[in-house]
C-alpha cells in the first residue's frame, strides 16, 4: 500500500471518529464531550443525559455507521458485479424488494409468532430475502440487457412492481399497520434499539465478511466475465456470494432504517476518486469509512431543524447530484 | 514437446437438444516454443475452436488434453495455471495502472489476500518489460493507445506464467505498424519463453511471416496444419480461400484480384519495373500474351510503345486505350 493511501486511511478514520462524537453530542439537548467521556468510562453523570446517550444516541450513531458502511459496500459490489458505475441497491430495486419483504411482515403476517416479529428477526429475514430475490432477477436480466442505462430502467421497473405490490397490501391492511409501515418508509436511524442491534450487527458483519473474502475475485471481475474465468475465478459461485452479501447488507439495513437512497451509488465513486485505485483491498475499507462518515453527517443535519428530517431526504440531496455528475462525465 | 493435444475433437453449439457441429474429428497439437496462427474465413469456427480449447465452451465430442490431463476435468483454477487468455472484449477499468492490470495476472498464484511479494513484483515487472511497456508502467490504462493496451493485456497473460497463451484476434482494431509489432513480439516471446502461443487472425500475410505453424480452418476442408510454406506449396491456401473475384498468389503470399481481362498485349524489358507494369495492366483489363499485336517495351526510364517514349503509367494506359478503341 502506498504512503498516500495510509495517510488517507488515517485521516478518514479520525474524521469518522470525530463525526461519531459530534453525532453523540449534537441534538435537541447538548451533551458536552466531557460528559460523553465520563458516561463511557462508567462515571454516570446526569441520569437523563446518560440515558439519552446510551439508549438513544449511541445506538443511533452506531446504526448510522453500519448503514453507511453496508449500503456503500453493497453498492461497490453491485457496481463491480454489473460493471456499471450507476448500480446500487436503491436504483436497481433491491431496496424495494426489501421493502416488500418488510411490508409483508408488517401488514400481512398475522400468522407469524409474536416473538419472531418483535425481536426483529422476521423483519430482517423478510427484507434480506426480498432484496436477494430482486437482485437475482436483475442479474438474470443483465445477461440479456448489456446497455447500462437500460439495466437501470429494468431495475426501476422491478422497484415499481414491488411498490405496487406494497400498495395492494396496504389496501387490505388495518390503519395501524399502514401507519407503522409509512413511518418506516420515511427512513430513520433511531428505530434501531439495542434489541434490534443484536440482530442487525451480526447480519452486517457477515455481509462485510463475505465482501472482504471476495475482494481478490472482485478485482478479477472488473476485467469482465471471460477474463475472470481465465484467471481461475468460478463465476457462478462468486456471483452467488455477491448476491448473498448484498442481500444481507442492503436487506438488513433497509429492514430497520427504511430505504436510504443514493448512498450506495455515490460513496464508491468518492472512495475511488480519493484513493485513485480500483483494487477492492483498498476500496472496501475506504467505502466503509466514507459511507459511515456520510451517514453520520446526514444524521447530524437531520438534527438541526426543529422538526427532524427523514434521513432518506437528506441522503438523496447528496446522492442524486452525484449520479447526474457521473452521467455527464461519461459523455 | 507438445503441451496440448486433441483427439477427434468436435466443436459447435448444442442448444435444447439440437446440435450444430461446426468442425469435427480434429486432431491438433500445440508445441512449446511455437507461435501458431489460426486462420480461416469467417464462420469457419475460429472463435469456437479457441473458446473450446480454452474451456470457455464445451466440446461436442472427443477430448483435448493439456499436459496429459483432460481439459474438461480440470478445475477453473487449474486451467488458469495452464492457459492465459487475451480476448477481444475491451477492458475498461477506471483508476487502474498498467502495473495493476498486469498484477491481476498473478491471481491464480497468489493467496486470497492477493499480496504482491517481492518475487511477484519481479515477475510483474519482467512481464511489462517483455512487452516494452516499462516507460508506461504507472500510467492509467484508459490513457493508453489501442496498441499499448493490447501489449498490456499480453503482459498480463505473461504474468500469469502459464505454458500456453491463447489470443483471440490480437491484431484487430490496430493500425499496420502496431499489427506488425504485436505479431513480431508474440513470435519472439514464443521462442524466448518456450511458451506455446496460439492466436486467431485475419492477417494472412503477417501470419505467413510470423507463424511457426499455421492451422488453416475452413468449413469444407476442416483444419489443415503445417509450416506456412508447406501449406502454400500444397495449395491449401488456394483451396480454402477460393473465390471468383480473387486468388491466393503463391508468388508473394497475398491475395490478388481476378480482373476481367480481354485486350491482349505483350510486355518485355526491365525486371524491376515489370512487376508494377503488370499490376497496372491487369487492373485496366489487359491480359499479357506472348507476341500479341500491341507490344510494350519496358525501358529504364519508362516505356516504349509504337516507337513512342512514355514516362508515366497514366500516359501508358491512355495510349493503350486509344490503341484498342
Amino acid at each position: 500500500m502506498h504512503n498516500r493511501s495510509l495517510i488517507l486511511f488515517l485521516a478518514l478514520s479520525l474524521f469518522t471518529l470525530g463525526l461519531f462524537l459530534a453525532d453523540l453530542a449534537w441534538g435537541s439537548i447538548h451533551i458536552s464531550l466531557n460528559e460523553i467521556l465520563s458516561v463511557f468510562i462508567g462515571k454516570g453523570s446526569n441520569g437523563i443525559n446518560s440515558e439519552i446517550l446510551l439508549n438513544f444516541r449511541l445506538p443511533k450513531a452506531i446504526t448510522a455507521i453500519l448503514a453507511g458502511a453496508s449500503l456503500s459496500v453493497a453498492g461497490l459490489m453491485m457496481q463491480t458485479l454489473f460493471r456499471n458505475s450507476l448500480a446500487d441497491p436503491y436504483i436497481l430495486g433491491v431496496s424495494s424488494g426489501a421493502s416488500l419483504g418488510v411490508a409483508l411482515v408488517m401488514m400481512a403476517a398475522t400468522f407469524l409468532p409474536v416473538a419472531f416479529v418483535s425481536s426483529g428477526w422476521a423483519l430482517i429475514v423478510a427484507a434480506t430475502i426480498g432484496a436477494s430475490v430482486v437482485l437475482v432477477l436483475v442479474v438474470g436480466v443483465s445477461f440479456k440487457v448489456h446497455n447500462a442505462v437500460s439495466l437501470l430502467i429494468v431495475g426501476l421497473m422491478f422497484g415499481t412492481i414491488a411498490g405496487s405490490l406494497v400498495s395492494v397490501l396496504q389496501n387490505f391492511s388495518n390503519p395501524d399497520a399502514i401507519k407503522l409501515f409509512v413511518m418506516w418508509t420515511f427512513g430513520s436511524l433511531s428505530a434501531v434499539t439495542w434489541n434490534y442491534m443484536q440482530v442487525l450487527l451480526p447480519v452486517v458483519l457477515i455481509g462485510l465478511g463475505i465482501a472482504f473474502f471476495l475482494q481478490k475475485r472482485l478485482d478479477g471481475l472488473l476485467l469482465g466475465e471471460n477474463y475472470a474465468r481465465g484467471l481461475g475465478i468460478s463465476i457462478v459461485r462468486t456471483r452467488l456470494l455477491i448476491v448473498v452479501a448484498t442481500g444481507l447488507l442492503a436487506g438488513g439495513i433497509t429492514a430497520f432504517t427504511g430505504p436510504i437512497a443514493f448512498v450506495g451509488v455515490a460513496i464508491p465513486h468518492i472512495a475511488r476518486g480519493l484513493f485513485r485505485t480500483s483494487s477492492h483491498k483498498i476500496l472496501l475499507p475506504a467505502t466503509i469509512l466514507c459511507g459511515a462518515s456520510l451517514l453520520l453527517v446526514c444524521d447530524i443535519i437531520t438534527q438541526i431543524p426543529t422538526y427532524t428530517l427523514p434521513i432518506n431526504t437528506v441522503s438523496a440531496l447528496f446522492g442524486a447530484p452525484i449520479i447526474i455528475w457521473i452521467l455527464l462525465k461519461k459523455r | 514437446m507438445s503441451i496440448l493435444t486433441t483427439q477427434h475433437l468436435s466443436i459447435g453449439y448444442s442448444k435444447k437438444g439440437k446440435t450444430d457441429v461446426i468442425q469435427s474429428g480434429l486432431d491438433l497439437e500445440l508445441r512449446a516454443g511455437e507461435l501458431v496462427c489460426l486462420i480461416g474465413p469467417n464462420g469457419s469456427g475460429k472463435s469456437t475452436l479457441l473458446r473450446t480449447l480454452t474451456g470457455l465452451q464445451k466440446s461436442l465430442a472427443g477430448t483435448s488434453m493439456i499436459d496429459g490431463k483432460e481439459i474438461t476435468k480440470l478445475k477453473q483454477h487449474q486451467k488458469a495455471l495452464m492457459i492465459a487468455l487475451v480476448l477481444t472484449e475491451r477492458v475498461d477499468v477506471e483508476n487502474t495502472t498498467v502495473y495493476n492490470l498486469v498484477s491481476l495476472g498473478r491471481h491464480p498464484h497468489s493467496n486470497w489476500w492477493g499480496n504482491i511479494t517481492q518475487e511477484e513484483d519481479a515477475i510483474i515487472r519482467e512481464a511489462i518489460e517483455m512487452v516494452h511497456m516499462d516507460h508506461k508502467m504507472h500510467q492509467n490504462i484508459n490513457e493508453l493507445s489501442d496498441g499499448e493496451r493490447q501489449r498490456a493485456m499480453i503482459a498480463k497473460a505473461l504474468a500469469q506464467d502459464t505454458p500456453i497463451i491463447m489470443l483471440d484476434e490480437p491484431t484487430a482494431h490496430l493500425d499496420l505498424p502496431n499489427r506488425v509489432e504485436i505479431m513480431l513480439l508474440l513470435h519472439k516471446l514464443a521462442h524466448k519463453t518456450q511458451k506455446a502461443i496460439l492466436l486467431s487472425t485475419h492477417e494472412l500475410d503477417l501470419a505467413l511471416q510470423a507463424a511457426d505453424r499455421i492451422w488453416l480452418i475452413s468449413s469444407e476442408h476442416g483444419v489443415e496444419c503445417g509450416v506456412p510454406e508447406d501449406l502454400v506449396f500444397n495449395g491449401s491456401f488456394n483451396r480454402v480461400f477460393q473465390s471468383n473475384s480473387f486468388f491466393f498468389n503463391a508468388s508473394n503470399g497475398n491475395f490478388s484480384m481476378n480482373y476481367p481481362m480481354t485486350n491482349k498485349v505483350w510486355v518485355s524489358g526491365d525486371k524491376t519495373r515489370m512487376y508494377w507494369t503488370l499490376r497496372a495492366l491487369a487492373r485496366a483489363g489487359y491480359v499479357v500474351v506472348q507476341d500479341a499485336e500491341v507490344q510494350i517495351l519496358v525501358t529504364e526510364q519508362g516505356w516504349s510503345m509504337n516507337n513512342k517514349d512514355i514516362f508515366t503509367v497514366e500516359e501508358l494506359l491512355h495510349e493503350l486505350g486509344q490503341q484498342f478503341e
